[in-house]
């Protein structure tokens, strides 16, 4: 067996900087074996949400992003618009997020063309297993179908029609406030989309009409 | 070959990281939420551990006293930072649920605890049934744990449901209930060694 080493500053250099160095050199090496799978794996999560929370067939999805000013605060929410073969605009789903219990909760939520809940998907959250976690199950689904222009998205508690999940008030209310956020958005920005489809993109007199209610995203959107 | 075996079997039982040394209770209380958390926690400390038994066992010659700290957490934060990124690779889901504890077994103190204590002392082949050993000891303490929580708290055993919700006992699956059940669990351990001797 090799005799221990001096603990001399040219053989603690040396030990540090070749470990460091050989470390670093894996570390290189695993990223970029594994960097592609990662990416894939988001992307298939991404479509998974997407066909999660706006089950519609024969539509195609078209990346973008909507900007709403939400009590105040401006705020760009990604999301995916759904559009058929006659470039016809049939649902949006959007990413939103809100401060819950234990972090940010990250969502999505599918609109139909309407403003119709379609479907709600929590993409990342760190809320208390057992409790607030539950929200990824029968929580979610009381959403499904309901319109918020009928349906008021607050908890029971603060007079709304949401059932919250026994003992997680925070979680419950901070989704139904996601989810809030983004129906609002959603409605704000939907009048362009409708009239921003692939396949009329060669007519842009029709895109003056409805830019009247919303001047400044109406500058940003035709940008693109 | 005896010492070998006894090298493997202290850390399933007699020198168990969890249940008798107390090593490493961060993760274990904060993982142990449900059966599924806990063992996929072990198994990726496990995992850790030997790989970093292994090397610290093969450089110890080469590693001064004076710097050894240093050289062992990053060896090990390199081999900690492989499985977070293989996992993420390839198992997505339990990635998710783990989360931001994969990263913590940098500072889990049973694996520097085992790197300072037995492979640095040690010749590379009783390093990793050391490492083996108390990882799978680890292992098993997670995965009892989370079974014991996991079925007070919402009534399932890796997820397959027993008891209906009435009768979930919320506060096994939050912080204090995680600190009861290591104490009865380690109770009834002490027993058992105690009636053995």
């Amino acid at each position: 067996m090799a005799k221990k080493k001096e603990s001399t500053l040219i053989n603690m250099l040396v030990a540090l900087l070749v470990i460091a160095a050989v470390s670093g050199g894996v570390l290189g090496l695993v990223y970029g074996v594994t960097k592609d799978a990662i990416a894939e794996v988001d992307q298939k999560k991404n479509e998974a949400a997407i066909q999660a929370v706006l089950p519609l067939e024969n539509v195609t999805y078209k990346a973008d992003t909507m900007k709403f000013n939400y009590e105040g605060v401006d705020l760009t929410f990604p999301c995916n618009l759904a559009y058929d073969a006659n470039g016809n605009f049939q649902g949006a789903a959007v990413k939103t997020s809100e401060g819950g219990f234990g972090g940010k909760i990250d969502m999505m939520v599918g609109f139909l063309a309407d403003g119709t809940i379609k479907g709600t998907s929590v993409l990342s959250h760190a809320e208390t297993p057992g409790l607030g976690a539950n929200m990824t199950g029968k929580f979610k689904d009381q959403f499904v179908d309901k319109n918020p222009a009928s349906y008021k998205l607050t908890v029971t508690k603060d007079g709304g029609d949401v059932d919250a999940i026994t003992a997680a008030t925070i979680t419950s209310r901070a989704f139904s406030k996601a989810v809030n956020k983004a129906y609002q958005a959603f409605m704000a920005n939907k009048a362009q989309f409708m009239n921003n489809t692939p396949a009329k993109e060669a007519a842009p007199a029709v895109e003056a009409a409805p830019a009247e209610e919303n001047n400044e995203t109406e500058g940003g959107q035709s940008n693109e | 070959m005896s010492n070998n075996l006894q090298t493997f079997t202290k850390g399933l039982i007699k020198e168990n990281p969890i249940l008798v040394l107390l090593l490493g209770c961060c993760p274990t209380l904060a993982t142990t939420t449900s059966a599924i958390n806990g063992m996929s926690m072990g198994l990726a400390t496990t995992f850790v551990l030997v790989l970093s038994n292994i090397f610290i066992s093969l450089l110890k010659g080469f590693i001064p006293d004076k710097v050894r700290i240093p050289c062992f957490i990053v060896v090990i934060a390199s081999f900690v930072t492989v499985v977070q990124l293989v996992m993420q690779a390839y198992v997505p889901d339990i990635y998710e649920t783990l989360g931001l504890f994969i990263p913590l077994i940098v500072v889990n103190c049973i694996v520097l605890g085992r790197a300072e204590a037995f492979a640095s002392k040690n010749p590379v082949f009783p390093s990793l049934l050391d490492g083996l050993g108390m990882g799978l000891g680890f292992t098993l303490a997670l995965t009892l744990l989370g079974c014991i929580r996991e079925f007070l708290g919402s009534g399932s055993i890796f997820g397959l449901t027993i008891l209906p919700e009435t009768a979930n006992i919320l506060v096994f699956i939050l912080p204090p209930g995680a600190f009861i059940c290591l104490g009865f669990v380690i109770a009834i351990v002490n027993k058992l060694k105690k009636e053995n001797h």
